[in-house]
C-alpha cells in the first residue's frame, strides 16, 4: 500500500513537472520543472530497485545536464518566447496527433501487460552488480561509449569556440 | 504492489509531453529540454521492463542511454551557442536558411 502511495505521489509530481515544462514561456522555468521531473523519476527508479540508475539519474541528469542547460540559458540571456504562425500549426495538427498516438500506445500496454504487479525493489540493481555486468558482458559497448564521449567533448569545444579565436592565436 | 502497466503509462505520458513540447515550443532551448523529457520517459519504460522480465541488461541500457544523452546535450548546446552567435536569435522560426 505504501508502495502504491509513494508511486502515485511521485508520478503525479512527475506529470505536473512535465506539464509545467510545456506551459511555462520562460526557458529557465522550464528547466527548473525539468529538474523536478528528473528528481521524481529517480524515486520511481528506486521503487523498481534500480539503485545505481537512480543515483546516476540524480548525478548526471539532475546535476550535470541541467547545470549545462541553466548555464546556456543564462549565457544567451534567453527571454520569453513569442508565439508565431508555426506554433499555431503545431497546436492544430500536433496535439491531436500526440493524443491519438498516446491513447493507442496506452491501450496496447494495458491490454498486453495485464495486471502483472511488481513489488518494491523487485530487481535490485546495486552498483556492484551493474559494474560487474558492465565490465564483463558489456565491455565493448562501454569502451565505445567512452570514445563517443571523447568525440562529444571535442565537438562541443570546436563548435562553441569563437571563430576568430584560431586566427588570434596564429597572429599572436 | 504496483502493476507494471502503471509505470509504462507514466512513461507514455512523459513521452507524449515531450513530443508535444517538441512541436509547440518555439525556443530552441525549450525544444531541447523536450527531447530530454522524451529520453527520460523511455528510460523509465526500460527499467520497468527490466523489473518485469528480471533482466538486469535493461538497467545497463538505461546507463548507455544516459551517456549518449549527456554527449548529445553537450554537442547540442554548443550548436545552440553557435546558432545564436550567427543569427542572434533563439526562435526556430527565424532560423530558416535551408527552407525553400
Amino acid at each position: 500500500m505504501t508502495h502504491l502511495i509513494v508511486f502515485l505521489f511521485f508520478g503525479a509530481l512527475c506529470v505536473a513537472g512535465a506539464v509545467n515544462l510545456l506551459v511555462q514561456r520562460h526557458p529557465i522555468n522550464s528547466a527548473l520543472s525539468l529538474v523536478v521531473v528528473m528528481a521524481s523519476l529517480a524515486v520511481e527508479y528506486l521503487l523498481l530497485g534500480a539503485e545505481f540508475v537512480a543515483a546516476v539519474q540524480v548525478i548526471v541528469y539532475a546535476g550535470a545536464v541541467m547545470v549545462l542547460f541553466v548555464f546556456v540559458i543564462m549565457l544567451l540571456n534567453a527571454g520569453e518566447e513569442e508565439r508565431t504562425k508555426g506554433s499555431r500549426v503545431a497546436w492544430l495538427f500536433g496535439v491531436p496527433g500526440v493524443l491519438v498516438g498516446s491513447v493507442l500506445v496506452g491501450w496496447v500496454l494495458i491490454e498486453r501487460t495485464g495486471s502483472q504487479t511488481v513489488s518494491a525493489g523487485a530487481l535490485p540493481g546495486a552498483p556492484r552488480t551493474i559494474g560487474w555486468l558492465l565490465f564483463h558482458n558489456f565491455l565493448l559497448p562501454f569502451e565505445v561509449t567512452s570514445i563517443l564521449v571523447l568525440i562529444a567533448i571535442m565537438g562541443a569545444v570546436v563548435l562553441a569556440s569563437h571563430p576568430d579565436a584560431d586566427q588570434g592565436k596564429k597572429e599572436g | 504492489m504496483v502493476p507494471i502497466s502503471y509505470y509504462l503509462i507514466l512513461s507514455g505520458i512523459l513521452f507524449a509531453c515531450g513530443v508535444t513540447g517538441f512541436l509547440i515550443k518555439r525556443n530552441i532551448i525549450s525544444i531541447f529540454m523536450s527531447i530530454e523529457l522524451m529520453l527520460n520517459g523511455v528510460n523509465l519504460s526500460f527499467v520497468a521492463f527490466a523489473a518485469q522480465w528480471h533482466a538486469l541488461s535493461g538497467q545497463i541500457f538505461v546507463f548507455f542511454v544516459m551517456v549518449v544523452a549527456a554527449a548529445e546535450t553537450a554537442v547540442g548546446l554548443a550548436i545552440i551557442i553557435a546558432v545564436y552567435r550567427t543569427r542572434e536569435t533563439l526562435n526556430v522560426d527565424q532560423v530558416d536558411l535551408l527552407k525553400l
